[in-house]
């Protein structure tokens, strides 16, 4: 869990290598309750920073999922389209959204680590 | 507690649950005698059907049985309190049935000469006319079949007004506490949509909204009563500052019953908003229906407004449906759901203008007194008094294990269908509760005492009756996560006895 940061929106983000790994946290899958559904993007897909990337739906709510930063899609977990309840077992683990290259690493500069997204989630109600 | 005891039929009571017809299938029994059918040439090509009907076999009363018993699964306005906030959910008034159902009336055709249909071109004039008189503006469409198209007809009259100035536009801004509908619309119509913030205490963010206005804004969509059933009190600076960028003003008209009578929405600078006829107008809902949702539009955009029209020239009523012009193509293939427009029309001639403006103040003093007799246990998620319809968030339920959703279960054992529960999305577990004028002081009453009397229940530990709710009822709690992940769409008969064996 060395490099893996979170946005304001609730996605985390690790690098590894060349490519970054997307999801959502353990606290926005608990605040959807049961998911139902992911529309993940595309595999070649471009995706800019701040924009939407994907839309979850969960029994209570149906929400988009920002990109954390600029790239190109290379992965996407097909597991979730048979499985939406994966996010929900496991957020931040085989739960994990897309890959995608960075156009910009710096982008992710300004996101919180580990501790400060937990500070963060207390400052919530 | 009494004790809980299974039946032997598995009814509860009086109520049971039915099994789909197609389960009921008897093979060959039928209600009806009917003749052979003569050898005759087929003339479908290849529209002919090539397997089995596979209608289910049932005698009559079956049939009558069946539908009957799904009736009594039903909740509807005629039964109780349906305090389904951001629907309105209120009493459809007989006398606009009796008049819906005039000779005359209850038959007319679409398609009958104007000579013999000036009454009703007369009634669609007269209903336009107080549309507009009553939200100050230029002309209305009539013809969106409900509420939604009414916002696509609208934004429509949007685009084609900047289109005609030579200057077509990409964005529109919609408040978080804006109907689902807003983006949807805005969306559809090919716009990009670019979300404003609410304050903390629900409004629109002004500053937020100031921030994102510019050349390439065609408009907002703006719901006011906004959806946390609040009044947008920056209306007028808000209209100002978006004609100021060149952009049109929508407003989602769907919560005008809060204040018909009161405020004018095209003296606030609103170019175009929909009415929803059921709403404001007690025409039926939820089934009920059809909907219907004229929209009225600004001197601006009156020009763009759709065919069909009534006008009356030399004291002769004529439907015009063909005209040169700019204007936004037909909503519909006829004239809208002159159904509806009946009922609306006798609502307001039987209110009068003082009978509308107390439908709009006994909403909002209704909700505020459910409001303020549940403050205590279920504290409302934004400060002051509310519009027609009262939000709380499930701040109430802390630490109890009980949530949003088990409340609103458990309220349909006390016989009530639930409120509005989990919207709108920026209050946390939300319950948006909307009595509306034409309940009386008494059911309110019953209904605050039930849900004080579930969060005491909640508090005092017994979540875990409120996990199982409803318990009442033929069918108990639906596992709708796995109706949703898993939809069963169709039913499809179990395999014979023969092949199971097999």
């Amino acid at each position: 869990m060395s490099n893996r940061k979170y946005t304001k929106e609730h996605e985390w983000v690790e690098v590894s290598g060349a490519e970054a790994t997307i999801g959502i946290s353990d606290y926005a899958q608990d605040q959807l309750g049961d998911v139902v559904y992911i529309d993940l993007p595309d595999v070649g897909q471009d995706v800019e920073k701040g924009a939407e990337a994907a839309v979850i739906e969960s029994v209570k709510a149906a929400s988009e999922v920002y990109a954390p930063a600029s790239g190109q899609v290379t992965a996407r977990n097909d597991a979730l389209d048979d499985n939406p309840a994966l996010v929900n077992e496991s957020a931040e683990g085989d739960g994990w959204f897309y890959r995608m290259t960075l156009s910009d690493p710096s982008q992710l500069d300004d996101l919180m680590d580990a501790d400060a997204y937990a500070k963060f989630l207390e400052t919530l109600d | 507690m009494t004790h809980e005891r299974e039946t032997i039929s598995g009814a509860r009571g009086l109520d049971r649950d039915e099994p789909l017809s197609f389960e009921q299938d008897s093979p060959g029994r039928s209600g009806v005698d009917l003749p052979a059918v003569p050898d005759a040439p087929d003339r479908l090509g290849d529209l002919r059907r090539k397997d089995a009907i596979g209608l289910p076999g049932l005698a009559e009363p079956q049939v009558v049985r069946h539908f009957v018993r799904l009736s009594r699964m039903n909740y509807a306005i005629d039964y109780g309190l349906y305090p389904l906030g951001s629907c309105t959910m209120k009493h459809n008034p007989r006398l606009n049935e009796r008049l819906a159902r005039l000779p005359g009336i209850g038959d007319v055709h679409p398609m009958q000469p104007q000579s013999t249909t000036q009454g009703v071109l007369r009634l669609m004039s007269e209903l336009a006319h107080w549309l507009t008189e009553l939200t100050g503006m230029a002309t209305v469409a009539m013809t969106p079949g409900a509420g939604a198209q009414g916002e696509m007809c609208g934004m429509m009259a949007i685009r084609a007004a900047h289109e005609a100035r030579g200057e077509p536009r990409k964005r529109v801004l919609v408040p978080e506490s804006a109907h689902g509908t807003n983006p949807a619309t805005a969306a559809i119509c090919g716009y990009e949509v670019d979300t404003i913030p609410a304050t903390a205490d629900g409004r629109v963010d002004m500053a937020a909204f100031e921030a994102k206005l510019g050349p390439d804004v065609a408009g907002l969509m703006l719901t006011n009563p906004n959806t946390c059933g609040l009044f947008e009190r920056d209306i007028i600076r808000i209209a100002e500052l978006i004609h100021g960028v060149g952009g049109y003003f929508y407003c989602d008209g769907a919560n005008f019953n809060a204040i018909v009578g009161k405020v004018r929405p095209g003296d606030l600078g609103i170019d175009a908003m929909h009415i929803n006829l059921h709403k404001t107008f007690s025409t039926p809902h939820g089934g009920g229906g059809p909907g219907s949702g004229p929209v009225v539009l600004s001197e601006a955009l009156a020009p763009y407004a759709p065919l069909p029209k009534v006008v009356q020239r030399n004291g002769v009523y004529e439907l015009v449906e063909q005209e040169d012009g700019p204007r936004v193509g037909r909503m519909k293939g006829f004239h809208g759901q002159f159904g509806m427009f009946v009922r609306a029309l006798a609502y307001m001639q039987s209110h009068g203008r003082d009978g509308l403006k107390q439908v709009a103040e006994d909403a909002v003093l209704n909700a505020n007194y459910v409001m303020a007799k549940l403050q205590d246990v279920l504290p409302p998620a934004y400060p002051g008094p509310c519009m027609h319809e009262v939000l709380v968030s499930d701040k109430g339920l802390d630490g109890t294990g009980v949530e949003t959703m088990d409340l609103a279960k458990a309220l349909i054992d006390e016989g009530y269908h639930p409120m509005t529960v989990y919207f709108p999305l920026i209050v946390h577990g939300a319950m948006l509760i909307e009595p509306t004028e034409t309940e009386t002081r008494q059911t309110l009453d019953d209904f605050i005492a039930v849900m004080r009397g579930l969060v005491g229940q909640a508090k005092a530990g017994e979540a875990e009756y409120f996990k199982e709710a409803p318990t009442m009822t033929p069918r108990r709690r639906l596992d709708e996560t796995l109706a949703a992940r898993k939809p069963v769409l169709r039913w499809v008969p179990e395999a014979p006895l023969a092949d199971a064996a097999e």
